[in-house]
């Protein structure tokens, strides 16, 4: 029997629940993770990610050692080398040297304009911090976003618009105080195990009755009273239909609109064509389960609603989310414990990426960048002369990735793969052909960083101090667990380093980059963000804390709005359906919809380069048996998927996951890059893409059909 | 509003709130009831019978996991008659199956001064591992059948059901549906029932390959 | 409303996965049916049967495989086209049961060691499998029934089942005519007056259970008929079924209008394909008369009978492991408290009681409680059916008044065959007593005074020519092969009884192994979840008392 050498207690690193892991090390590599029963996030349970995927700490694939690019790459000629011979191995030294100058050579001839940086939700609070510092306080370029850009941008504007707080507004586990709740654009099972736990007992144990809401027959449709399957984008018809069906029968709580918010009367006169049936003929779902959702959710003791990217993803995912935030306000479903508006938040750490500012309209704590006070603030606190930090607004990553030849130049990339991420990879891809200078931080050579100039090595969670803010707001620590490997940094160093770099080069006074430990930037960001005045690292031992943390006896905050929304009153607004952008036709007669699998993650940096890719190794289509019959095609046949941007081949599965008119891609496989068919088209105001829903053609393709023998759905 | 019981456990009279079991009670005062199969995560069965004890009134032992207080009980913990059972039940097991990973029941051994080899020669449990998986080993020769890995597969937390019993009496086992593979089952190796078996029978596949550097795992 | 049965298809070919669910409510009482109906049609169930019929319920696959593996006579693997179930349990030994076996395999045929089939007065027995179901041997043998009183028993023995007509005009079915014009209590105030006690082993008053369900709230109660009767030695609950099933059927529609109840479970072991298949047309005709239905006699009263069958396995003679049973579980005894009277069926207060107890209860309302107490003991008042097998001269069922002698019984029997060296009282999980025990008076009380278990009834007779140490042995082995394995006491305790009783009659004993025996022996008593485990030991630790020289000297 194994005894550990020792066993370190960290927080998860892969989704946003937080799950506490306990890491059994032996010779300096992790054999086993357990999780204690009393964790307060999720009692000992884990998933197979955090359970079993963290070997990835320890392939052979890892690059722990400073890379530079042995060919010269140019803009329009760049290419993507995954192969180590076109690498030579550097010292840090070097490496930095040389990030330096390229970033201020570009800097000095096109301005804080010529300059990007994607941060990274994975990485702690205290990376974030420092990346958006260099960025802002040294290029003086707003010009830094993450992934968020992505997921949840759409939920977080409605949010910030119509409460003015952007987080889930209780916490997760409180799913079990609810009598009613939805869950809509999420595939909770797997892609926020635990928390789909949770609602598994509170309809199991406690009688809860959940309402689903989305395009395919996800595990949670098990536990549901009910089911509403609409078609792809027709989020805000289905939702202003409830709500509709709410105000018509009398449901609404008049007292709640009356005291806690503004705006209802003009909603409400909009709502008057959102009738269940002109609901029910554009999304497809029964007329009856709309009024029966309607009525089970208003007429709950407490009900709260739970989403995750499938209402943010979509050209029009600002009102997507705000059609649901309504829903909240006119019943006065908010503001106690069991009720809510929860948007899934889901990296380990993009509630902290946002918090801490790695956003390009705002500093740590959503101030704006062009609120003047704000900037005057900050301007002082990073030693910046009174004015010099940038107050115009950045750009977000999508925009960034378009304004690259043009105006952006030079990107640094932390810990993020673009070039798995991004809709449209073709035109993605040629974008960042047209760099003149692009740097990876990272674990893998992954796709983006083949791309690269420069690759720098970073720490995994695992090598390295810090902080992440899960999606019920609670930040908790992260603690290293054996050494760095090889030459890796731990991102936050590596950020520093390279400030006192660019500062030396600019001759600009500094920031302050002389932190002995991940704590002391936590001091500084307790001094800047209002919501994290409270946290220091001694008062985050046990479970951590819950922000907003107004102060150091303050115990942190596990629900939100109890007495008044941040903006003071929550705010209506009147909508209009927009269906998505790109319809079906006869050339491309299905709907595309992307997400996830439990198994992997996102680009599939981490967990193809883990055990976990045995697990699920290939794409798969999922297509319905309407569809199959239709299109010829069997279970477990090679397909040819094609839009109008790009065209892959994978395996289809054929199942009643999905419903008939859409096939569900998962985008974590380089080999059938679900985004390769996506298309760019953002929402105006998130700028996020709309991930779930393009046409595609589906064909069959030769070679004998292999049926999956896996056993769950 | 909580009620509150009283009950006596080894002649010291202890005020617990109803509901509450034998075990928690005991627990409370620092009376440490041996356990074996009983877990905080999964709902308590009373099958090992390592946690009985006599309470007057009642003819046979009783398994404290289970047993709620009731007002006026009185407990016993420790007896010669509890000393036998749990002594007994120990070293039956010891022959059946290899506790060499089951730091409670080794403690238990030694508690009891149980004699590890006096039911040796009979038949022992020595199913062949099973590793069908990237994820986790089975090594049922080591599973003591303390019933919390089917508990938490199924609706103690993970509400999966890929696992259940195969056969009956001695010859229990934990299996799938018609002895699949585990990923052709519903199982989705969130390794739940990892984290909970008491006896290393469920072991990370990175453990046991620790354990056996030079062989394959099956 | 009794959902319609599982229908096959009648014209699939045979071995071909024909079974066909009709009748796919996702709920899992259904199983246990549904498994038993796919192997009815199909000789086995395969994995693909197993498949749909988990679809079909909603049940999760794993927890199928778990159902089937526990019972004995479900097969998940093709087997022979006919198989001989064997008994090979004590009566039957006694009988030549060894010389059977070796005639069947010298003949050729696929022969399988089956526990007691409850044909313990027709011994050696053999139950005959046909692809994949039971069907009686010799469905037209005699049993023979005799006694002092002949209430429960009036209608058998006559080597011909009753007709509903002649069990009315003998008297039945008025008392149930009569109750139904009654309130319930009723019912339950003359059964307390008659005194009348749990007939399956435990002795339970049975007035105090059925006031309790009475009492309970709740939006369903049930009735549950215990008609798993197998253990060794006992077949009274078979030839009540056989032969007058109504009596004990207008039991449980007494019982479930006293307590409150529209619905009756009546679970029939499946070695007793005769009692099943009697049973069922016994309910249908009931039906069909008016007795049952959604208002029984205009009187408002709804109730309705589902008969289930078991598939193997002697636990589900423990209530809460049959209510399991019936739920399509494996059959794992619960946890007590609490008690089915509260928490039973389905969650509901329901009443357990075994088939005599519900027979005696007809004949306590049918005559009144004071005929009913002017037999028996003062604690133990009217008729007993006693079950009487092995070296005696006329095996059988004799329904005599409590408080008759063991000496009594075994002369109104006709005598011990030869020199009577022991007997076996209340069945495996009871105990051996020798001759000194004849005076002793067969009554709940006298037998609880004298420290031996009275049981179901059973009495097998052991004269001198036979050797002890067979039947503690195929009892200890009886157990083991039983044993659910839900408790450590009993899952190992089971096992290794056995292994020390065997190598001992092997000459191998081992130092210490006496004391072995005694501490496993007390632990499964002690320490045991469940009656089943509380009394595997009760025959080796009562032949250690009395026959020490049966056993090894430490």
């Amino acid at each position: 029997m194994v005894t550990p050498d020792r066993i370190t207690t960290t927080t998860c690193p892969f989704c946003g629940v937080g799950c506490k892991l306990q890491l059994h090390i032996k010779d300096d590599a992790i054999y086993q993770v357990t999780s204690p029963s009393d964790a307060v996030v999720n009692h000992g349970n884990l998933c197979v990610k955090g359970r079993f995927g963290t070997d990835f700490i320890h392939h052979r694939k890892r690059v722990t050692t400073p890379l530079i690019r042995r060919q010269p790459q140019t803009p329009g000629g760049r290419t993507q080398a995954f192969d180590r011979a076109a690498w030579r191995e550097a010292t840090w030294d070097e490496a930095l040297e040389l990030v330096t100058d390229r970033l201020t050579g570009i800097y000095a001839k096109h301005g804080p304009d010529g300059l990007a940086a994607f941060s990274c939700a994975k990485a702690t609070n205290e990376d974030n911090y420092l990346l958006q510092k260099l960025f802002r306080a040294l290029f003086r370029t707003n010009n830094i976003d993450h992934c968020t850009r992505l997921c949840h941008a759409g939920s977080v504007v409605a949010l910030m618009d119509a409460l003015g707080s952007a987080a889930m507004s209780n916490t997760a586990a409180e799913v079990a105080l609810s009598d009613v709740f939805i869950v809509t654009g999420s595939n909770t099972a797997e892609t926020h195990p635990i928390i789909a736990l949770q609602m598994k007992a509170a309809v199991r144990k406690r009688g809860a009755k959940l309402i689903v809401i989305d395009p395919r027959r996800i595990e949670m449709v098990d536990y549901a009273a009910l089911w509403l399957p609409l078609r792809p984008g027709t989020d805000v018809p289905v939702f202003s239909a409830i709500a509709h069906v709410i105000a018509r029968d009398g449901l609404a709580n008049n007292g709640f609109i009356e005291a806690r918010t503004e705006g209802y009367a003009e909603f409400l006169a909009s709502l008057g064509p959102f009738t269940p049936e002109y609901a029910e003929s554009v999304s497809g779902v029964d007329r009856r389960l709309i009024v029966e959702a309607a009525r089970m959710y208003a007429g709950a003791a407490n009900a709260s609603i739970y989403w995750a990217l499938g209402i943010p993803e979509h050209t029009h995912g600002t009102d997507n989310a705000a059609s649901l935030i309504h829903l909240a306000l006119m019943t006065g479903q908010i503001g106690r414990p069991g009720t809510g508006l929860n948007p899934l938040r889901g990296q380990n750490n993009v509630q902290g990426a946002s918090d801490c500012g790695a956003m390009p309209w705002h500093y740590p704590g959503y101030q704006s960048v062009t609120d003047e006070a704000v900037a005057q603030m900050f301007d002082r606190a990073w030693n910046v002369e009174p004015g010099g930090l940038n107050r115009a607004r950045g750009l977000s990553t999508t925009e960034i990735v378009g304004a690259i030849g043009a105006t952006v130049r030079g990107l640094y990339v932390m810990g993020e793969n673009p070039m798995m991420s991004e809709p449209n990879l073709n035109h993605a891809r040629h974008q960042f052909e047209q760099l003149e200078f692009l740097v990876a931080q990272d674990l893998f050579m992954n796709e983006t960083a083949a791309f690269a100039d420069v690759f720098l090595p970073a720490a995994s969670f695992a090598e390295k101090d810090g902080t992440f803010t899960n999606t019920d707001r609670r930040v908790q620590r992260v603690r290293q667990a054996i050494p760095l490997r090889g030459n890796a940094r731990a991102d936050w160093t590596i950020v520093c380093d390279l400030a006192l770099r660019i500062e030396a080069r600019l001759g600009r006074p500094t920031a302050g980059w002389a932190y002995a430990h991940p704590s002391e930037v936590m001091a500084e960001i307790a001094q800047v963000l209002p919501d994290y005045a409270g946290i220091r690292y001694e008062r985050l031992e046990g479970e951590g804390l819950q922000t907003p943390v107004d102060d150091t006896s303050h115990p942190g905050t596990p629900f939100l709005f109890a007495d008044a929304f941040p903006r003071g009153r929550g705010l209506f607004r009147p909508l209009e359906y927009i269906p998505a952008v790109e319809p079906t036709d006869e050339t491309y007669p299905l709907i595309l919809t992307t997400g996830r699998v439990l198994e992997h993650w996102h680009g599939g940096s981490i967990t193809r380069n883990s055990r976990l890719d045995e697990l699920f190794p290939e794409a798969l289509m999922e297509l319905n048996p309407v569809d199959a019959a239709t299109t010829g095609v069997a279970d477990g046949q090679p397909v040819r998927v094609s839009s109008r941007r790009g065209t892959i081949t994978l395996r289809a599965k054929v199942t009643d996951k999905t419903i008939a008119g859409v096939v569900f891609i998962p985008f974590h496989f380089v080999e059938a890059a679900a985004n390769l068919l996506t298309l760019d088209d953002v929402d105006p105001r998130a700028k996020i893409p709309e991930y779930k829903a393009c046409a595609v053609r589906v064909e069959p393709l030769q070679e004998a059909a292999r049926p999956s023998k896996r056993g769950r759905r | 509003m909580t009620e509150t019981v009283h009950l006596t456990i080894n002649g010291l009279t202890v005020e617990t709130t109803r509901g509450a079991t034998v075990l928690d009670a005991a627990g409370a005062i620092g009376i440490d009831i041996p356990t074996l199969c009983y877990d905080p995560r999964c709902a308590p069965n009373g099958l090992c019978r390592m946690c009985v004890v006599e309470a007057t009134g009642a003819r046979l032992l009783q398994a404290a996991c289970v047993t709620r207080a009731v007002e006026g009980m009185t407990i016993t913990t420790e007896s010669p008659r509890i000393t036998r059972a749990r002594r007994t039940v120990l070293e039956m097991l010891a022959a059946s199956t290899d506790l060499s990973e089951t730091p409670d029941a080794l403690a238990q051994i030694a508690e009891t001064g149980a004699d590890i080899a006096r039911f040796a020669g009979g038949r022992e449990r020595r199913p062949p591992v099973v590793a069908d998986n990237p994820m986790f080993v089975r090594d049922y020769a080591k599973c003591i059948l303390c019933w919390r890995c089917v508990q938490v597969c199924a609706e103690d937390a993970q509400y999966a059901f890929a696992i259940n019993f195969d056969g009956r009496g001695f010859d229990t086992q934990i299996a799938t549906f018609f002895g699949k593979p585990l990923p052709e089952t519903t199982c989705v190796f969130c390794g739940q029932c990892v984290g909970v078996c008491p006896s290393g029978a469920l072991k990370p596949l990175r453990a046991w390959e620790l354990e056996h550097p030079d062989g394959p795992a099956a | 409303m009794v959902p319609p049965p599982i229908r096959v298809d009648a014209n699939a070919r045979p071995g071909h996965n024909t079974f066909v669910m009709t009748n796919p409510e996702p709920r899992r009482s259904q199983l246990l049916p549904a498994l038993l109906a796919a192997q009815a049609a199909d000789g086995w169930i395969s994995e693909a049967a197993a498949g749909r019929i988990a679809a079909g319920l909603g049940v999760p696959l794993a927890d199928v495989h778990g159902v089937i593996s526990f019972y004995d006579l479900l097969r998940a693997t093709p087997g022979p086209e006919v198989v001989h179930h064997v008994c090979v349990d004590p009566a039957c030994a006694l009988a030549g049961s060894a010389g059977l076996r070796q005639k069947l395999l010298a003949a050729g045929a696929d022969v399988r060691d089956s526990p007691c089939p409850g044909l313990c007065n027709r011994a050696p027995a053999t139950l005959i499998e046909t692809r994949g179901v039971l069907t009686a041997a010799e469905p037209d043998a005699r049993d023979h029934v005799d006694g002092d009183v002949r209430w429960l028993t009036a209608l058998c023995g006559r080597g011909r089942p009753a007709s509903l007509a002649e069990y009315v005009a003998s008297g039945g079915m008025r008392a149930y005519e009569r109750a139904l014009r009654e309130p319930g209590q009723q019912v339950i105030d003359e059964i307390r007056k008659g005194g009348l006690a749990g007939r399956g082993g435990a002795g339970f008053a049975t007035a105090a259970k059925w006031e309790a369900v009475a009492a309970a709230q709740g939006p369903a109660k049930y009735v549950v008929v215990n008609a798993d009767e197998s253990e060794p030695g006992t077949f009274k609950d078979r030839i009540l079924l056989e032969q007058d099933p109504w009596r004990p059927l207008e039991g449980a529609l007494l019982a479930a209008y006293a307590v409150g109840a529209n619905r009756v479970y009546i679970y029939i072991r499946a070695e007793y394909p005769l009692a099943l298949a009697r049973t069922r047309g016994a309910v249908d005709v009931l039906r069909m008369a008016g007795y049952l239905g959604p208002n029984a006699f205009g009187s408002g009263f709804s109730i309705e009978i589902e008969v289930r069958s078991g598939a193997g396995a002697y636990i589900c003679g423990e209530e809460t492991a049959l209510i399991e049973s019936i739920e399509g579980k494996r059959g794992f005894p619960r946890l007590k408290p609490p008690f089915p009277v509260t928490h039973g069926l389905f969650g509901a207060p329901t009443v357990v009681n075994n088939v005599e107890t519900l027979a005696a209860a007809q004949a306590l309302l049918e005559r009144g409680a004071e005929a009913y107490c002017a037999y028996g003991t003062l604690k133990s008042p009217g008729p007993k059916l006693f079950c009487l097998s092995g070296d005696v001269a006329r095996p059988g069922l004799y329904e005599m008044p409590f408080g008759i002698s063991l000496g009594e019984l075994l002369e109104r029997a006709g005598g011990v065959n030869g020199h009577l060296q022991a007997l076996l009282v209340g069945g495996a999980a009871g105990a051996l007593v020798g001759p000194e025990a004849l005076g002793t008076r067969l009554s709940m009380e006298d037998m609880r005074a004298a420290g031996l278990p009275l049981g179901s009834g059973v009495v097998m007779v052991f004269n001198r020519t036979r050797d002890l140490g067979e039947p503690i042995r195929r009892i200890a082995r009886f157990f083991a092969h039983e044993s659910c394995g839900k408790c450590y006491p009993c899952q190992l305790g089971t096992q290794r009884q056995t292994e020390i009783l065997e190598r001992a009659a092997a000459g191998a004993a081992m130092p210490g192994d006496r004391q072995r025996l005694l501490d496993v022996g007390w632990t499964m008593t002690d320490a045991s979840l469940c009656g089943l485990g509380q009394t595997a030991a009760s025959v080796t630790l009562s032949a250690l008392k009395r026959w020490p020289e049966l056993f090894p000297n430490d």
